[in-house]
């Protein structure tokens, strides 16, 4: 071990480093979690913070309110130019830290309660039907991404917006713009400016005639009466939309990608019970990490965890990805337990921001997998693997397309 | 007996205790925020309740052994 120690750089060139396995984080993350120190990683403009490896550090940073997320802070460290360009904005729940935080949190979390994710099961359900009877109409190859994966997650937070569900794909194509990470400042910019201009023109349209969703409720209860600025709502729904759509679409479209390529996986899901796919659901969160490019936080004064000190104005990198792989938690963790899964595990994050979507997105994986790989159990990919294109050039890792057939 | 609190004022609405212990937590219609539905934790749902605590993003539960 500790000669392969030695090879690592400290700094770390980047994160993420190359993946072996498409499926997998890459392998010096092991190496990371067990070095006696931790590592800095460079960033944009040079910036070099520490990567948080294991998974109780990991939970010990972005639990403790000592640890900023507030990106707007004078020195807070950024780490692609989409977290530079959506600060520009009026402030988003995910980068302020409390009261604020919650103030803006809890506007929203109405829609998100246990017993309203499971109210639109049975409209989730029919939804995934209605696409795999398509699938099956048109027959094989066809992308994966765009005649599944992307639609039910847009869908269905369209309709809990009230965003017109046809305009999913435009809404999709400005989402990538801003999240593309080869994207020059001015690409990025024409995503954030693109996506807030489509929003703001529905938010106008809602105030004149307001309807049965989450944004006439913003209209009606938070813009009519004072309490927000048309610009705090524009960022508010701009943050649902994205995070509703462009995350649980990459899991979907991925998880689907490494059920097709471990058939014994996708046997033990499509001969089991709801519980064996909420436990699939539960452990390919844990496993696959679309959140592969971590967390950054940038400590408010001196704090030391677990022995290491990170001085005031440091940043960190809180690794995901790794910390789900940490054997220290994880009996097994580069194997995955349907029946006995993991549910402790941070995909979602952790402390304050956890996501707020996270019932949802649970409850479309369910639906989505194990009626794909039940009605068609032969589902394949059309291309070998090593020519699938995987998105590491996106802040959020999953697949750009996903030939299949059956 | 195992006692739990919740502190309400942390809770950032994720709703995961209802699931790992929905005989012992509930959310607010409203806006979602965990509601204790009993204190005291009866030996059957021990499990579950270490479970939500464990896992609560925002540390608003507590345990206390008696």
């Amino acid at each position: 071990m500790s000669t392969d120690l030695m090879t690592l750089q400290n700094p770390l060139p980047a994160i993420p480093m190359t993946r072996g396995c498409p499926f997998s984080p890459p392998a010096e993350y092991e190496q990371l979690r067990q070095a006696a120190e931790w590592h800095k990683v460079t960033v944009m403009d040079g910036r070099q913070i520490w990567m948080v490896p294991t998974y109780s550090a990991v939970r010990a940073v972005l639990g403790d309110p000592r640890f900023s997320a507030e990106r707007d802070r004078p020195g807070f460290p950024y780490i692609n130019q989409s977290q530079k360009e959506l600060i520009k904005s009026s402030p988003a729940m995910v980068t302020v830290d409390e009261p604020l935080h919650s103030q803006i949190r809890r506007r929203a979390t109405y829609a998100f309660t246990g017993k309203r994710v499971e109210a639109l099961r049975e409209s989730t359900q029919q939804l995934v039907d209605s696409l795999i009877d398509d699938m099956l109409a048109k027959g094989g190859p066809l992308d994966l991404v765009t005649e599944f994966a992307l639609v039910i997650p847009s869908t269905i937070i369209s309709g809990i917006l009230g965003v017109p569900a046809e305009d999913h794909q435009h809404f999709h194509e400005l989402t990538n713009k801003i999240f593309t990470l080869t994207n020059g400042p001015e690409g990025v910019a024409a995503g954030r400016l693109g996506l807030e201009a489509y929003i703001r023109e529905l938010v106008l349209l809602k105030v004149q005639e307001p309807k049965d969703d989450l944004i006439s409720r913003y209209v009606t209860e938070y813009l009519n009466t004072g309490e927000l600025e048309l610009e705090e709502v524009v960022t508010q729904i701009r943050t649902l939309l994205i995070a509703g759509h462009e995350t649980t679409s990459s899991m979907i479209a991925l998880g689907a990608a490494f059920l097709m390529e471990h058939p014994q996986y996708r046997e033990q899901l499509r001969q089991g019970d709801d519980k064996i796919a909420a436990g699939a659901v539960e452990e390919m969160l844990r496993y696959l990490n679309i959140m592969h490019r971590g967390l950054v936080r940038m400590a408010l004064e001196d704090v030391e965890i677990e022995g290491k000190l990170i001085k005031k104005g440091e940043g960190v990198l809180c690794a995901l990805n790794s910390a789900n792989r940490d054997a220290e938690v994880f009996a097994k963790p580069d194997e995955l337990d349907f029946e006995n899964p993991n549910r402790n595990h941070v995909a979602f994050g952790f402390g304050i921001h956890q996501c707020l979507g996270q019932g949802l997105a649970r409850m479309e994986m369910q639906v989505a997998f194990k009626t794909l790989f039940t009605r068609i159990p032969d589902l394949k990919i059309a291309i070998p693997l090593s020519e699938v294109p995987f998105k590491t050039d996106v802040t959020v890792y999953g697949v750009h397309c996903l030939p299949v057939t059956w | 007996m195992l006692k739990v609190k919740l502190d309400q004022d942390k809770c950032v609405s994720g709703g995961q205790c209802v699931f790992a212990a929905p005989e012992v937590f509930d959310q607010r219609d409203e806006d979602g925020v965990a509601v204790l539905l009993r204190e005291d934790v009866p030996a059957e749902l021990v499990d579950g309740v270490r479970e939500a605590a464990d896992i609560c993003p925002a540390l608003a539960i507590t345990l206390q052994e008696n």
